[in-house]
């Protein structure tokens, strides 16, 4: 499979990322390079095999319902772009 | 000094012959000197320094001093540390100050080992040179014009080079062992979920693992004994009884069965680097072990499965980067979407940004099956083939990387050729099994070889020992770089 100039813009809006004219080829001659390398993978077959998620067969521990964190909300938004009043504060959203 | 271990410079400290900061001031020197051409740190705050050493000598003077006290260790800046800029190599954190500690760096400053600084990486982690580091690449303290590895490559220079004794790293694919071969020193990468991943900025969450860089295997052990443990605030962290990982150093190895796989012995290894390698072997049945060759008929599958499965949870892992919370924000900006949009473009890489849109890509409507579980697949095969391997060895023996270090913009424009550079290093990650790579000797350029050791799960104190006993057996790890 290959990536078009489509693909790449509609990627790009999905993750969030602004891709300027002109770069957007550049993303998808790498991109394909990367694919290639990728689809040896799909020759496998692996109808019988479980996906494995993590190395572990871990489970999400439960604890008690406690509060367990100080209010630190000073020293965390002290590193945040903009905030008042100790909110974050954002372009308008709603009109 | 600076070519002391940490096991040596904690005697002298116990024997009163030193302090905590006459050695951190010894190693600032150096680190002045030295690091404007080296590029190993990306932080250096010595009077935050200094002041940790006052008072890891304070504790010493009275008489409350674990065995490192006073010992400096430096931390790959992806670590979380109070007070200290924290920037994951990435201009998206140029500005980030921590508020708090990462559970690792809690351990050391509990221990009261001071933190010589913060040590220049790949740009959150992603690359096998340090070339994608906003701050500049890491160069090879062996040979300027090459490349020290990657993404810990400025821990592994730092020690290599002697500005710090030790080093942490992390290891999603390979990370703390492959530039710990291209920089010959050791590293160990261990068992997923032993060491805490809280405040370690996520890369791939189920394969990101910390870990020591030092020069032997010895120092590897006490440090991983202060790392490893269980933390709550980790949901992967494992609940296990603590170890002391240093146990089984004077075992000797008769009767140790290792494993070579043969896939790990084919096309693409290097001349020096396959003989380098088949004489660690000779070395180990010299001291008693016995070889068996093993098979993993699927590692060659793992470095698709690895660029599926990292870009995937890194896309996820790495949307947290808006410009809202902390970092970097565009200066100039219209709506919410025009803000993230511009700040993430501004702030990530090229390669960080690739590596997002390939998650992004094969996490999207209609690809996920056919990428990311078909991905998840052959990880179980790859975890099986290595399950099968440990019936027959007690620990699997490769190289580290199939290169010694190459050359600063050889592949930097050349992503598939740089993905490869971790194509022994990559199956174990996918496996959650421990990884260490050790040096084993030079080639033809004076470039150090690494070797790697896998062992199965949680027998970290076994190829600590196994690695022990070879550098009780061989001086590799001894040698250091001219000029430091």
């Amino acid at each position: 499979m290959s990536l078009s100039i489509d693909d790449v813009n509609r990627i790009a809006r999905l993750a969030r990322i602004r891709v300027v004219e002109g770069e957007a080829a550049q993303y998808q001659g790498r991109l394909n390079d990367v694919f290639t390398l990728i689809a040896e993978m799909q020759a496998i077959d692996t109808t019988d095999v479980a996906p494995m998620a993590h190395a572990r067969d871990v489970f999400q521990r439960l604890r008690e319902d406690v509060v367990t964190e100080p209010d630190r909300r000073e020293a965390f938004q002290s590193v945040a772009p903009q905030t008042e009043a100790g909110l974050y504060l954002v372009p308008k959203v709603i009109e | 000094m600076s070519q002391q271990t940490i096991k040596q410079l904690a005697d002298l400290l116990a024997s009163g012959r030193t302090s905590s900061v006459e050695l951190c001031q010894d190693y600032l020197g150096r680190i002045a000197a030295h690091n404007p051409a080296v590029n190993a740190f990306i932080t250096v705050d010595a009077e935050r320094t200094l002041a940790e050493a006052r008072a890891a000598d304070a504790l010493r003077a009275a008489g409350n001093a674990g065995p490192l006290a006073g010992v400096p260790i430096a931390h790959k800046d992806i670590f979380c540390a109070e007070g200290w800029l924290t920037t994951c190599g990435s201009r998206m954190l140029h500005n980030f100050v921590s508020p708090y500690d990462a559970h690792v760096i809690t351990k050391f400053k509990t221990a009261g080992m001071p933190t010589l600084g913060k040590t220049n990486m790949d740009e959150f982690a992603m690359g096998s040179s340090n070339e994608t580091s906003f701050y500049g690449p890491v160069k090879n303290p062996w040979d300027a014009t090459r490349v020290p590895g990657g993404s810990s490559g400025g821990s592994a220079a730092c020690v290599a080079a002697g500005l710090a004794p030790a080093a942490t790293g992390t290891d999603t694919g390979g990370s703390i062992r492959q530039p710990a071969a291209l920089c010959g020193i050791t590293g160990l990468k261990p068992t997923y979920g032993v060491v805490s991943r809280y405040g370690m900025i996520a890369f791939a969450s189920s394969l990101d693992q910390g870990g020591p860089m030092a020069r032997t295997a010895e120092d590897c052990a006490l440090l991983l004994n202060l790392m490893a443990g269980f933390d709550c605030r980790d949901s992967t962290s494992l609940e296990r009884e603590n170890e002391d990982y240093s146990r089984d150093l004077a075992r000797p190895l008769d009767g140790l069965r290792i494993g070579l796989p043969r896939e790990f012995f084919g096309e693409g290894l290097t001349g020096d680097t396959a003989r380098a390698v088949e004489a660690a072997i000779e070395q180990f049945r010299k001291l008693g072990a016995t070889t068996v060759e093993v098979s993993l008929p699927n590692s060659g599958l793992s470095v698709a499965a690895y660029y599926v499965i990292a870009p995937a949870e890194a896309s996820s892992n790495l949307s947290r980067f808006d410009g809202v919370r902390y970092g970097y924000r565009t200066p100039d900006y219209g709506d919410l979407t025009d803000m993230y949009e511009k700040t993430r473009a501004e702030g990530f890489g090229a390669e960080v940004k690739r590596r997002i849109m390939i998650g992004t890509y094969v996490l999207s409507h209609g690809y996920y099956d056919a990428y990311y579980i078909q991905a998840q697949k052959l990880r179980r095969l790859i975890a099986q083939d290595f399950a099968e391997a440990y019936k027959a060895c007690d620990v699997i023996l490769g190289p580290t990387a199939p290169t010694t270090a190459f050359k600063l913009g050889e592949k930097a424009d050349d992503p598939v050729q740089m993905y490869l550079s971790d194509i022994y290093t990559i199956a174990v990650n996918l496996a959650g099994l421990p990884g260490m790579s050790l040096p084993c000797g030079f080639d033809g350029q004076g470039l150090p070889i690494g070797l790697q050791l896998i062992g199965d799960y949680f027998s970290e104190a076994r190829m600590l020992n196994v690695a022990h006993q070879y550098q009780l057996a061989t001086d590799w790890h001894t040698r250091t770089p001219g000029g430091f």
